[in-house]
């Protein structure tokens, strides 16, 4: 494997696209990369995306949108792991490009999810969960991150209150970004109040759903090494992992084992450790996936993610900043889509082009996108070359 | 939904019909034929007694297509005595608060109703405070 770099970014505001299709919302991410990595073509497209075949009833998205882009012709896919479907875009064009097959790829991750009605988008995102054995009994997505968040908060004694710093946070850095689909603070009162959704969790403990696109360009290290115009970000570490579909299938059902895993591999492969990582652009979907997300990647022990967060660590000034760019629940979690804003905003951070929400510094991040409750997870280390 | 992918899992939906790993002694539910504890072959069957207890619970408020009859229906992972864990929903609770650790049977009932054109029905199991005997 060569080395592999991220030459281009390009992102369209997370929101509710009235007047675009899919394929404009991936088309103008695609745009704004190229135009960004100042190239005009690549070899090869990979396509993150979950749920265009049952909201938009359009499969075969590889064809479709290298098409509509102008590369008739070239290598395309549709790569599908639910939630973790845009980290695995760009999964699959670093393995593509690192193996030196294809020599420029473009990852994109696309979501439309605003034109069909509250109930067919909800039956649509439960499909990540096992149909035969979860779905069939009326539990929805959120209903089994709060399975597991009631279970948490009576293990390891925390209060719903004691989760408010991770809502508080992501909301106060989408204020700082563009880009974000809600760029209000919120206080602590706003966060107490929201109606609840499925006990424990409330509005303000979940992401809210848009239409969205992130696109990234990833060349050989090698070949843009040198060309200083700017921070040159590497792609360091890479790995995907998987757990048990179902959350009653697992041993312990409050430790993301996948998540752990990809997390060690990508460190190793980077030759870090978590004490090394400047800034973590975390799948903070709940504000429980967050909580076990920084157990799993070893940022606090095992049942003590709260903690972490209570104690201010995860802002902008901490030792461990989360969803710089708002995360999940501020810049909004366009299923596919999700993972690729994830490394998109960690090279903006990486380049210092985060603006207001720039982490000073910054010279290493992780990005953890994670399919479903857990099943797939997929952790990326980008450096600074 | 078709007929054919709820009729062949009616074993499991009303008798809890799992399976047992003739290498480790795994009770396995749902059946999966390589069992999860040992990586063996596993198909020998095993009948579930149907007792467990909450090891955790939820309200759905917003429910997806063909569940909004029941709105809020209340979700659990159920522990069975014999080791597997799984999800349905809560039924027949009163005025009952509900906690962790609640000792709970299963008992089969209306699933939910298709919105379909074909109307079908699903029935499977639930899961009740455990009325002692
Ligand atoms: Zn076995």
């Amino acid at each position: 494997m060569q080395g592999v770099a991220i030459l281009g970014i390009g992102q369209v505001p997370v929101g509710e696209h009235w007047d675009k299709r899919l394929v404009e919302l991936a088309g103008d991410a695609i745009f704004a990369a190229l135009e960004d990595a100042q190239i005009k073509r690549v070899e090869a497209l990979y396509v993150g995306n979950m749920m265009a075949g049952q909201l938009d009833k359009q499969s075969h998205l590889g064809a479709l949108i290298s098409d509509w882009v102008g590369f008739r012709g070239i290598e395309a896919m549709t790569v599908e792991a639910a939630c973790g479907s845009g980290a695995l875009a760009l999964r699959t064009a670093m393995v593509a490009v690192g193996s030196g097959l294809v020599s420029s790829a473009l990852a994109v991750g696309v979501e439309k999810m605003t034109d069909t009605s509250p109930r067919e988008t909800t039956a649509a995102l439960a499909t990540a969960a096992s149909a035969d054995w979860e779905s069939i009994h009326g539990v929805t997505f959120v209903g089994l991150n709060a399975l597991i968040m009631r279970r948490y908060m009576y293990e390891y004694g925390w209060k719903h209150e004691d989760f408010a710093p991770f809502s508080i946070n992501s909301h106060a850095n989408g204020a700082l970004n563009p880009n974000a689909r809600f760029q209000s603070p919120i206080t602590k009162e706003i966060y107490l109040k929201a109606p609840m959704i499925a006990d424990p969790i409330n509005l303000m403990d979940a992401s809210p759903i848009g239409d969205g696109a992130a696109a990234a360009v990833v060349v050989p290290l090698d070949l843009v090494k040198g060309m200083n115009h700017r921070p040159l970000v590497k792609i360091a570490g890479s790995a995907v992992a998987t757990d048990s579909l179902a959350v009653h299938d697992r041993h312990d059902p409050l430790w993301l084992t996948a998540a752990e895993k990809s997390a060690r591999v990508a460190y190793n492969q980077a030759g870090i450790g978590p004490d090394e990582v400047d800034f973590f652009e975390i799948h903070d979907a709940f504000s429980i996936m967050a909580a076990l997300s920084l157990e799993a990647c070893g940022f606090a022990e095992r049942g003590q993610g709260p903690r972490l967060a209570l104690e201010g660590e995860i802002t902008r000034e901490g030792s461990i900043p989360i969803a710089t760019l708002g995360g999940l629940k501020a810049r909004g979690h366009p299923v596919g889509a999700t993972g690729m804003y994830q490394v998109v905003e960690a090279v903006q951070q990486l380049r210092g082009e985060a603006g207001p929400a720039q982490i000073e510094g910054a010279k290493i991040g992780l990005t953890q996108n994670i399919g479903g409750s857990g099943a797939t997870v997929i952790s990326h280390v980008l450096m600074t070359e | 939904m078709d007929i054919p992918r709820h009729w062949r899992l009616n074993k499991q939906r009303y008798a809890l019909t799992g399976e047992v790993c003739p290498h480790c002694q795994a009770k396995i539910f749902p059946p999966r034929d390589v069992c999860p504890e040992c990586g063996g072959e596993a198909k020998t069957e095993f009948g579930f007694s149907g007792k467990g207890e909450i090891y955790s619970y939820t309200n759905i408020y917003n429910a997806p297509e063909g569940y909004e009859e029941n709105i809020p229906y209340t979700v659990a992972l159920v522990k069975l005595e014999e080791g597997p864990m799984i999800t349905a929903q809560l039924t027949d609770l009163g005025d009952q608060p509900l906690e962790i650790g609640m000792p709970v049977e299963m008992i089969t009932r209306k699933i939910r109703s298709d919105g379909d054109e074909r109307g079908l029905l699903i029935y499977g199991y639930k899961f009740r405070p455990l009325v002692s005997a």
